[in-house]
């Protein structure tokens, strides 16, 4: 199904309703890559982390272009394009490695590490045949350059030369709980990637809807757990495309669930391993879950001690890539990090919370498809996209689609 | 070589499948000694020495609480494994002790039919010959994925 994204119009409700052929035209789609993930937003790349000297590289994306992020040999960050000027190879084929220049394998052109051609194999020919003419512009193809800053430990990058800076883009109160999770220098624990079927999109609005959380996961109620998140709220941004959910955990200090009696109110609904879940209040203060977003495509992620970077990528239509980097910080000691590993079990494909969050996205896509006129309900909380002191208020769902019809003039 | 520790393993081996693809879950820790560590990795994750798992295990009742938070807790589409393993590389530890590495694929078929390669790759286990009950059980699995993606999620053990 493919109308015009112009003859598209929004519900006259406004954010409360959201048309399911968002989720199902392929113009909109296209028209996403330009305005959005091309236009004037900043995505999430890698962690500084993973550039961890000079001469280093890897690869990501923005939207569905594909990118190289790297460290030049004085340090400095960049970003473009990974495309060769010439016929259009890819020009890093791995994920991450050391390189002084990058050099296209089709037919070697070369490139210093912040994207300029510095080289095009046998320009001037072999034996004075062959080659390029004299006024010949190898260069006016080259990949675009994205302009890159890191914040805290994160490696952001936008295509538009105009885009805000990215604390401005951000706001202070999501810089500051961006900061609040990156207090150290990072060590890396491992990544992997999921693939989702559904539009990028339904994985968004599933993070940003709070109201789902303790309905959707059973797995604190059934094992009695629920007491863990009692007190919290939202924070929407005023673009209301970034937002974070928060919780205070009841039992931060971490001693509670090593004491038998805490396990549950029936032996048999507790956890047997109740060490799973046994934490220490490592940012003092009180809050044992924050889910931090950044439109379009970024989660920061703090579940207790289990802390990770998720980046959202569309691959198609009705599939988009999810990647995951886990990460502890330099500093932590083998208890720490076996603490973060535990709690591991509670997010990713296979998390204890989270596995669900890779299906029921695309259990929406199955059902809308056919009903690409039919409107979505987002009442919960009435039409607010502000901040809040609960959770049961679909306010940051409602904040994404402010941002999106704003990028997409929709 | 000892065809006798070969058969034995094999064995060990073909029941654990069985018992996953069988949808026996509760069996399934009963594989391991009480100590028993269970990790799920990629391959990608494995060379770099990185020690995350989607599955990280460090004894057998962590085990039994997954098994029990997919029968109570975890909501997934009715899907089943079909493992295929191949013969185990076996070399011999101190204590009783053997480790293996085994490769293996899983097919998985979802309620409505549709059938997906869902992984490839390889256990690399510490196997304890005589544990308790005479039984052959797992003082470690780890289990190698050769790719780093997973299709939408992973319930059910490999």
């Amino acid at each position: 199904m493919s109308i015009a994204a112009e003859s598209r119009q929004w519900p006259v409700e406004g954010l409360t309703r959201v048309p399911y052929w968002v989720y199902s035209d392929a113009d909109v789609y296209g028209q996403e890559q330009e305005r959005i993930f091309q236009g004037p937003t900043w995505s999430f790349l890698c962690l500084e982390a993973e550039l961890p000297g000079p001469n280093t590289y890897r690869t990501s994306d923005l939207g569905t272009m594909p990118v190289v992020v790297t460290r030049d040999h004085e340090g400095a960050l960049h970003g473009f394009e990974n495309r060769c000027a010439h016929r259009g190879s890819l020009l890093c084929l791995d994920g991450r490695g050391t390189a002084r220049d990058i050099v296209c394998v089709y037919h070697n052109w070369s490139y210093d590490l912040a994207g300029n051609l510095t080289g095009v194999a046998f320009r001037r020919g072999l034996g004075g045949k062959g080659g390029m003419p004299a006024d010949a512009r190898p260069e006016s193809q080259s990949p675009r350059k994205l302009k890159v800053e890191a914040l805290a430990g994160l490696v952001f990058g936008t295509l538009a030369p105009d885009a805000a800076p990215l604390e401005h883009y951000l706001g202070p109160e999501i810089v500051a709980r961006i900061r609040r999770v990156m207090r150290a220098p990072v060590k890396v624990l491992g990544d992997y990637s999921q693939l989702l079927p559904s539009n990028w999109k339904l994985y968004m609005e599933n993070v940003k809807d709070t109201y789902h959380a303790s309905l959707l996961h059973a797995f604190f109620t059934t094992f009695r757990l629920n007491r863990l998140s009692q007190k919290g709220g939202i924070i929407v941004s005023e673009s209301g495309g970034h937002h974070v959910s928060y919780a205070i955990a009841a039992d931060s200090g971490g001693k509670e669930y090593e004491q038998a009696g805490m396990r549950a109110a029936r032996e048999d609904f507790g956890l047997e391993a109740p060490e799973l879940l046994a934490s220490v209040d490592e940012f003092g203060d009180g809050v044992g879950l924050q889910i931090l977003s950044v439109f379009p495509g970024f989660v920061l992620q703090q579940t207790r001690n289990s802390l990770a970077v998720r980046r959202v990528v569309p691959r198609g239509l009705e599939q988009t890539a999810l990647h995951w980097t886990c990460f502890g910080f330099a500093d932590d000691d083998a208890a720490m990090t076996e603490r973060r590993l535990r709690q591991a079990n509670l997010i990713g494909p296979a998390g204890y919370i989270s596995m669900e969050d890779g299906a029921a996205p695309g259990f929406v896509q199955r059902a809308v498809r056919s009903a690409p006129d039919v409107l979505s309900v987002v009442e919960m909380g009435g039409a607010s996209v502000a901040s809040d002191d609960n959770r049961v208020t679909e306010a940051a769902v409602r904040g994404f689609w402010k941002a999106y019809r704003q990028h997409m003039a929709l | 070589m000892d065809v006798a520790l070969h058969f034995k393993v094999q064995d060990l081996l073909a029941r654990y499948a069985k018992t996953i693809d069988d949808d026996q879950l509760e069996a399934w820790p009963d594989f391991f000694i009480e100590d028993g560590r269970y990790r799920i990795t990629t391959a990608e994750n494995f060379a770099r020495d990185l020690p995350l798992g989607l599955v990280y295990a460090t004894s057998r009742a962590m085990l039994r609480d997954r098994v029990r938070a997919l029968r109570e807790a975890n909501v997934y589409e009715a899907q089943r494994y079909r493992h295929v393993i191949g013969p185990p590389v076996i070399e011999p530890l101190d204590g009783g002790r053997v480790q293996a590495r085994t490769s293996f694929m899983v097919v998985r078929t979802m309620h409505g039919g549709e059938i997906t390669m869902f992984a490839t790759g390889s256990y690399a286990d510490r196997i304890v010959l005589d544990a308790s009950g005479g039984e052959p059980r797992f003082a470690e699995k780890v289990v190698i994925l050769d790719s780093r993606q997973i299709d939408t999620l992973l319930a059910m053990p490999l």
